[in-house]
């Protein structure tokens, strides 16, 4: 009886505090996005669906219901960056966590510092420094104008390229950890079997290597994909205000839009997808370790 | 000799052409844009992108920045007393987890202090504004403390639990064969043996705290503005040499505090 009531204090600071700040708050979000706004910021309690349907329609002067796709655009282009970016980190972050577990030990703790040195240094700070690369008459800017690949007019900063290559800067470093988790736990000896048995380079990666790192990479698709649907800072500093993310229009919902119950429902919404691609990973995670 | 080594067809089935270089090319895009910033830090000129000669000048007007050192202010606060209860609630979570006998739904509450690193920033932070809004609750810095307390909770709960996780418990179990109560089993022998955790925990927390943006941007007002809605708001306005001395000064505070957590990291391992 004594070891329970340990048990329960021990925990119960967590849980109070992540039920009501936490919990409490998304329960809050959910009733919101059901009823109506107030045009005054905050919200009348009086239920409707409204806030959901002005994803899709708005009403015309006649007040008949007509699809706007202005708000399906943004979301559109959450899903399709936030997917690209986690392609492309994949893409450069497999070689480059391969080519780390083949140094030194003291090679590979010096360049896993490297890796993981930018999480400690200020969100802000780091998309400042694409901005700043990007920037009009920046370095990369006068660059490719010196070598003519861009026109006198072009400018690097404030559209989705950019956004992509800001949000490629500030998670990259969170695909390259677990694969490289992944390709340590690997047996080398298989490499070495495949070779043996003359299978080329290309044949061994693609069904020894990428098969056995599959946990890995799929960890770090979705750490990386998850903050790319909420991400806020690159959408309003690299996109430059007009190139909308699902973040940053939640955002202005709750700021100069002033429409809550609207921001509630997109806000419910980004939650269902991110919980779709969690739950997938949980699946199969959970297959996993049945298989082994 | 060596250069042509380079060339020949390296026979190591494990070797791939071409990652090296994919790495060398990765960290030179992770460090360029850094370096970028510090050497721009160092140019007179107020243009940033064209070089007039070295100085300091930037950094001693960012010092005297009165906005840059409020902000500072308030972000070292709330990240003091977010750090502090987060951490107590993560040891207290983490030694009834790892060390507990019979705990009940053990999995469910591992998720629920876990629970901020599942979501979305964005999702958390327009929640924690509706709830405080409700609430009624005016002052910013109240608001800061809470919302940073509660998303700090997994980052102090982690190397806490794997500092218990990597630690037989012969030594607590011995002690209280010993007859010593739980209270000053837990001071004299978990506790010391626990601290390397305690600490990286705790630093990894006072560091997110203090590099939030999304959650202090949404949630600051009432007269709390932290450092990174500080420099968000400079940002803003456009590239400039204050900032990049700014961005460097923040800089070389990080590798000051990363570098020792990693090292005792290293070694526990």
């Amino acid at each position: 009886m004594k070891k329970l009531s340990w048990n329960f204090w021990g925990l119960l600071p967590a849980y109070l505090v992540m039920s009501l700040l936490m919990v409490l708050p998304l329960l809050i979000i959910f009733y919101v996005s059901f009823m109506t706004s107030d045009a005054y910021g905050g919200y009348k309690a009086i239920f409707s669906l409204q806030s959901y349907s002005q994803i899709f329609y708005t009403a015309d002067w006649d007040d008949n219901l007509v699809l706007n796709f202005q708000y399906l655009k943004i979301i559109a282009r959450t899903l399709f960056l936030s997917g690209a970016t986690a392609v492309i980190c994949l893409l450069v972050s497999f070689p480059v966590a391969y080519y780390i577990s083949r140094q030194s030990n003291n090679m590979k703790t010096f360049l896993l510092y490297l890796v993981t040195l930018p999480f400690w240094v200020s969100m802000v700070v780091r998309v400042y420094a694409c901005v700043l690369i990007l920037s009009n008459d920046g370095v990369l800017e006068s660059g490719l104008r010196f070598f003519g690949l861009i026109g006198d007019i072009d400018s690097l900063l404030y559209n989705n390229a950019a956004m992509m290559v800001g949000m490629v800067y500030t998670y990259i470093p969170l695909m390259i950890l677990p694969i490289y988790a992944s390709i340590e736990k690997l047996d080398t000896r298989l490499i070495e079997a495949a070779s043996d048995l003359y299978s080329c380079r290309m044949n061994t990666l693609r069904s020894i290597i990428l098969p056995l790192c599959k946990p890995g990479i799929v960890a770090g698709f979705i750490l990386v994909l998850v903050p790319c649907l909420g991400t806020v800072l690159e959408p309003m500093l690299l996109g430059g205000g007009k190139t909308m993310m699902l973040g940053n229009l939640i955002q202005n919902q709750f700021g100069v839009a002033r429409n809550w119950s609207f921001g509630a429902s997109l806000t419910v919404l980004l939650l269902c997808i991110v919980l779709l691609f969690l739950m997938f990973q949980a699946h199969r995670t959970s297959k996993l370790r049945e298989l082994s | 000799m060596n250069i042509l080594a380079m060339f020949k067809p390296n026979r190591d089935a494990k070797h791939y052409p071409g990652f090296g270089a994919v790495g060398v090319l990765f960290f030179t895009f992770l460090y360029l844009p850094i370096l970028v910033i510090i050497a721009y830090s160092f140019n007179s000129n107020r243009i940033v992108s064209v070089w007039q000669g070295f100085s300091w000048q930037w950094y001693a007007s960012a010092l005297q920045n009165e906005g840059l050192l409020n902000s500072l202010r308030v972000s070292l606060t709330v990240a003091l007393f977010a750090t502090l209860v987060a951490t107590v609630i993560a040891v207290s979570a983490a030694l009834v987890l790892e060390r507990g006998q019979n705990v009940k739904h053990a999995k469910l509450s591992q998720g629920v202090v876990n629970l901020p690193l599942m979501l979305p920033e964005i999702v958390f932070a327009v929640a924690i504004l509706i709830l405080f809004s409700q609430l009624g609750i005016q002052s910013g810095m109240l608001k800061l403390i809470l919302a940073h307390s509660a998303f700090c909770i997994p980052f102090a709960f982690l190397p806490i639990r794997a500092r218990l996780q990597g630690m037989d418990n012969n030594l607590e179990q011995a002690a209280q064969d010993l007859y010593a109560t739980p209270l000053v089993t837990f001071r004299r022998i978990t506790l010391p043996l626990i601290a390397p955790g305690i600490f990286a925990g705790s630093m990894l927390s006072f560091v997110i705290s203090m590099d939030d943006f999304i959650t202090s941007n949404i949630v600051s007002g009432g007269g709390a503005t932290t450092l990174p809605v500080y420099i968000f708001s400079l940002v803003k306005q456009g590239v400039s040499p204050e900032l990049n001395a700014i961005s460097t000064l923040i800089m070389v505070a990080s590798l000051l505090i990363a570098t020792p957590c990693w090292l005792i990291a290293k070694r526990s391992r």
